[in-house]
This record gives structure tokens, C-alpha cells and sequence, in this order.
């Protein structure tokens, strides 16, 4: 069984058909490179995943259970994360703030409790604090833990997303663009900070127009365009498929 | 860290000398007249710490508090005066009343009604409670209002005087900032800043949206309906005329110039344009207009307000910015002209 496997997905809105008949899986540990050109449809794909839209056909089974058509809340809580494509911090909050919301599936106290700030509340703000702290160094951000994150740099901000996607400790993290607008040594980085990351023992999907990332980081890609999936295998393979090719660079005249 | 601690002392000193001024004020002042003013300075502080939540650091402009004052302040006018109950009977239901309302009227803010539409919603929701107090007739005595409501009594003792008041109102407005502040600093706090900061962001961590959004609603309308059911017995009278939407605009006009965000701050704001008025009452007739330059000119050069925090997200400061861009393009313009 794979950790995430994607039969048949499909959306529609209204008339137009923005995906259709994707599927694929990842296993456990893996790191899946999703590539296609622009409009082919990859972020849809993200925000089907992640609940943000519903599919109109198909289904998304997480660890075997159905997940297609629950609410974000509920996917989020059993294990998928993600960042967003274009940067989407909590702007006037602090780096660790950002973290603790990130974490916030995990944090157990009462409404009731937090209102009269008990002992356990008091507790449980110590340890997440020092965990959120953890999280921030691990990405190499424990000096800015206190900046707010609209001031923070591009660079920082992306790596601050990373952190916050990893605070509730997902099974599956989904990575929009991650080296998007970065320049190349910043790119490297985050292929450092991603490979870091796998070790933590996630499975990750990214999706990523630098080639060199993609084809550095992937164990298999998957390349759709125009919203179907046209060619799935090793980046070796992907690199020397005719349909990629043809999807890239356009087709060959005769 | 050492700025910190000096920090911290000089904090603990700044309230040790609030707390101890606050707490002498009504003994050594024997002015009834300037004792009333702080007890209603303090009172709008309670709303004001109140809205906060939902408009300050839930960034929704939630125009229609005044609606939850006037459920728990007509509870309670009607049950003591009409059933005679004792005031720790009603001082609970008309709470629990407002809690309630609160609790509705947070259903209909949240899902697809974002930012303006919460305005208008909220406005809707004063107005209909304004205009079914006043069309009730039979159980709110309508325009004329219920008169003749006793005053606070406690088990056989019935409170009089400005004093008592006062320290009632001050103690309620403790009880008020002191939960706030613990929730602002929990989990549920994070979390309604996230909502404010960016809704979609907020939802892939996990959360639901909507009942957080309920939530604040509902533990804002709480502290409102204590103050609503406090102010009933304070004022010995109520009519609908004083829950109107003006009244709702004026707490939001209390949190935009104290600080959204920021509990000081809304306490500030309520203690301002309290005093404004009373400070103005010689030339009445214009103290609308210094009203009015003092809301424009926050606006612009302090969107967030005195003390506040929420940065460049909440709607509110939207209206400054546009302000601000309507200037420099006229000044724009009359430099192209030369």
C-alpha cells in the first residue's frame, strides 16, 4: 500500500476541465517531482490534495483511507502539509508564532483553560515554544525568531514556510515552487534544507520549475500538461521522453 | 535580556502606579460628576477589550456590538423589574442571553461573508434588534424604554452611590482584560490573528475557520452582555435609542483610535473619545468636527491607531491607505500643473 495513491482525479469548473484521469502514488519516504508547463494544472492538483477543492471525479486514498471530499481541517490533521507557491506567512506575526499556529493541531487545552491561562496551559506553551524553537533552528532561523515575518527576507520567509508546514509533523508535505524567485545559491540551499527534511522520515511531492532542483531532488517525476498526466518515471527517463519534450520545448515538424 | 528585565520593571511600575491611582481615584475625589465619567470610561473599556477580539485581532469589522449590549441590558431591565428578581439571578440569564445572540449572530459573519459584508451584516443585525425593541412594545415597553430598574443588590444589600459603582465597573473591566489576555496568548489567539493574517493559509494548518470565527463572536458578545447588564442597573433606564448603530460605530471608533490589536489601547481609545465630548461640551455644536479630524487624521498617519498591532492586513486600514493615496495623487496633480 502506498502512503498516497491518486486514481482517476478529475475537476471541472463548470465548463472548462482543468484535470483529468491523473494518477499516481507515492510511497512512503519518497520524494515525488510533479513538473508540467504553466496552466498545466499542478497547483490544482495541490489544492485537490489538501481540500481546498473538492474533486469532480476520482478519488485521493491516504494510508488507505479515502480522503477526497474532506474538509482541509481534517486532511491537514491526518498528516498532509503544504507551502504555498507564492509566499503565504502569517505577515504581522513573528517567525515563532508563525511556527506555534503551524503547530496548532497538536497543542491539547480547553478553550475554558486557555481563558484562565492554568497550569497546563502555562506547561504545554513552555514545551510547544521550545519545540517551534527546534523547528526554527533546524531551518537556520533561530535569530530571527522574534522578527515578524512580513519583515523578514525573501529567502527567510520561504524557509519560515518550510518550518511552518513541518510543525505538525506531517506524513506528506507538499512543496508549491519552493525555489521559485530564489537565486541560485538560495535554490541550493533549499535543496539542502529538503533533503534535511526527508531524513525526518516525510514523504514529500513537489512541484518546481527549475529543472536542476527537480531533477536533483526527485526519485520519480510526474509531468502533466494541459491537466492530463503524460509521462511518469525516473528523472533519467522523464529527461529523454518525447512527449515532455514535445510538452516543453513544442513538437517536431514534419 | 537586560533591557528586558528594566523593561518588565519599568511595566510593573507603570501599573503598580495605575492600579494604586485608579484605586484612590473615587476615595479622594468627592465629585460625583468626574467619578461617573471614569465608571463610563471604564465601562466602554470593557466593550471596546471586548470588540477587540473580533475587530482588532480578528480583523473583521464587526459593526453591530451594541446589539449584545441591548439583549443582556434588556433581560436584565425586564426580569428585576417586572418579575423582581434578585441580580445574581438575572445577571447570569441576560449574560447567557447575549452569549447566545452572540453565538447566532457569529453563524451568520463566517463561510463566504468576508471583510465589508460582515460590516453591513453586523449593521443589519444592530438595526433589527434596535427596531424590534422598539416595535415590541409589549415586552420592551418600546420608544418610551424601561424605567425604575433597582439597582445592583446582592443578597438583601442594594449598592448606591457613584463608589460602588465605579469599583463594580472596574472590577468586571480586570476580569475582562485578564481573560482576553490569556486568550490573545493562547492557541485560540494565534489562531484568530492567522484567520485575520490570511484565511487560506490558516485553513491548510488545520483549522476551522468558521468555529474559531463563532468562537470569538460569541466570547466577545459575553463580555459586551455583562457590560449591557451592569449599565441596565447602573442607569436605572434604558431605551432602544441607546443601542443604535451610532453606538456601535462609536466602540469601533474607540478600538480604530486606541489601537486595533492592543488591549492598552482600546482602553485608551474609550477613555478618549469619552473625554472628548465632555472635555468639548463648551462649543457642542462642533464637537462632531473634532470628532470627525481626529478619526481623518488617524486614518492617515496611524492606520493601526495610538498603540496598535495588526499591520497592514486588517480592513481598517485599508480606508487609510485609500485616504492617503487620494491625497498624494491631488498633490501629485497640482505639482504637474506648475
Amino acid at each position: 500500500m502506498s502512503l498516497l495513491e491518486i486514481q482517476d482525479l478529475g475537476i471541472r469548473f463548470g465548463g472548462l476541465q482543468v484535470l483529468s484521469g491523473i494518477a499516481f502514488n507515492i510511497e512512503e519516504r519518497e520524494i515525488l517531482g510533479v513538473i508540467g508547463p504553466n496552466g498545466a494544472g499542478k497547483t490544482t492538483l495541490f489544492n485537490l490534495i489538501t481540500g481546498i477543492y473538492k474533486p469532480t471525479a476520482g478519488t485521493i486514498r491516504f494510508e488507505g483511507e479515502t480522503i477526497s471530499g474532506l474538509s482541509s481541517d481534517l486532511i491537514t490533521k491526518r498528516g498532509i502539509n503544504r507551502t504555498f507557491q507564492n509566499v503565504r506567512l502569517f505577515g504581522n506575526m513573528t517567525a515563532l508564532e508563525n511556527v506555534l499556529v503551524g503547530m496548532q493541531n497538536k497543542i491539547r487545552y480547553p478553550l475554558l483553560s486557555s481563558a484562565f491561562r492554568t497550569k497546563a496551559v502555562r506547561e504545554t506553551e513552555q514545551t510547544v515554544r521550545e519545540k517551534g524553537m527546534e523547528l526554527l533552528r533546524l531551518m537556520g532561523l533561530e535569530d530571527h525568531w522574534s522578527v515578524r515575518a512580513s519583515n523578514m527576507s525573501y529567502g527567510n520567509q520561504r524557509r519560515l514556510e518550510l518550518a511552518r508546514a513541518l510543525a505538525n509533523e506531517p506524513k506528506l508535505l507538499l512543496l508549491d515552487e519552493p525555489t521559485a524567485g530564489m537565486n541560485p545559491q538560495e535554490a541550493v540551499q533549499m535543496i539542502e534544507l529538503v533533503r534535511k527534511v526527508q531524513t525526518l522520515g516525510m514523504a514529500i511531492l513537489i512541484i518546481e520549475h527549475n529543472m536542476k532542483v527537480v531533477m536533483g531532488l526527485s526519485e520519480r517525476i510526474v509531468c502533466i500538461e494541459a491537466g492530463r498526466k503524460i509521462a511518469e518515471g525516473l528523472p533519467e527517463e522523464i529527461q529523454h521522453d518525447p512527449d515532455v519534450i514535445r510538452a516543453y520545448l513544442g513538437g517536431q515538424l514534419d | 535580556m537586560k533591557q528586558l528585565v528594566q523593561n518588565r520593571r519599568q511595566k510593573t511600575i507603570l501599573y503598580g502606579v495605575l492600579a494604586f491611582a485608579v484605586v484612590l481615584f473615587p476615595l479622594v475625589v468627592d465629585n460625583s460628576y468626574l467619578i461617573r465619567i471614569v465608571t463610563t470610561i471604564f465601562m466602554y473599556s470593557v466593550i471596546t477589550v471586548s470588540l477587540n477580539l473580533i475587530g482588532g485581532y480578528g480583523g473583521e469589522l464587526a459593526m453591530g456590538h451594541a446589539a449584545y449590549l441591548a439583549v443582556a441590558a434588556y433581560v436584565t431591565a425586564i426580569l428585576s423589574t417586572r418579575y423582581g428578581m434578585s441580580f445574581l439571578v438575572t445577571f447570569p440569564i441576560s449574560v447567557i442571553a447575549a452569549t447566545v445572540f452572540g453565538f447566532l449572530t457569529g453563524f451568520v459573519c463566517v463561510g463566504r461573508i468576508k471583510g465589508d459584508y460582515v460590516m453591513i451584516i453586523t449593521m443589519g443585525i444592530c438595526e433589527i434588534t434596535r427596531i424590534v425593541l422598539v416595535n415590541e412594545a409589549e415586552v420592551t415597553n418600546g420608544p418610551m424604554g424601561i424605567s425604575q430598574i433597582p439597582g445592583i443588590q446582592i443578597l438583601g444589600y442594594t449598592m448606591k452611590g457613584n463608589r460602588q459603582y465605579y469599583f463594580v465597573f472596574l472590577l468586571l473591566l480586570l476580569v475582562t482584560v485578564w481573560i482576553i489576555k490569556n486568550l490573545v496568548n493562547s492557541k485560540f489567539g494565534r489562531n484568530v490573528i492567522a484567520i485575520r493574517e490570511d484565511e487560506t493559509a490558516a485553513r491548510a494548518m488545520g483549522m476551522k475557520v468558521a468555529w474559531i470565527k463563532v468562537s470569538a463572536f460569541t466570547i466577545s458578545a459575553l463580555f459586551a452582555g455583562a457590560a449591557g447588564a451592569l449599565l441596565a442597573h447602573y442607569n436605572r433606564f434604558i431605551g432602544p435609542s441607546q443601542f443604535n448603530l451610532d453606538e456601535s460605530l462609536l466602540y469601533y471608533q474607540m478600538l480604530i483610535i486606541g489601537g486595533l490589536g492592543s488591549i492598552p489601547g482600546s482602553i485608551i481609545g474609550a477613555a478618549i473619545l469619552v473625554l472628548i465630548p465632555e472635555i468639548f461640551r463648551g462649543i457642542s455644536v462642533y464637537r462632531t468636527i473634532v470628532y470627525g479630524l481626529i478619526m481623518v487624521i488617524m486614518m492617515i498617519v496611524r492606520p493601526q491607531g495610538l498603540l496598535g498591532d495588526t499591520g497592514d492586513k486588517h480592513p481598517a486600514s485599508r480606508f487609510g491607505k485609500a485616504i492617503k493615496a487620494r491625497f498624494q495623487k491631488v498633490q501629485s496633480r497640482e505639482g504637474d500643473a506648475q
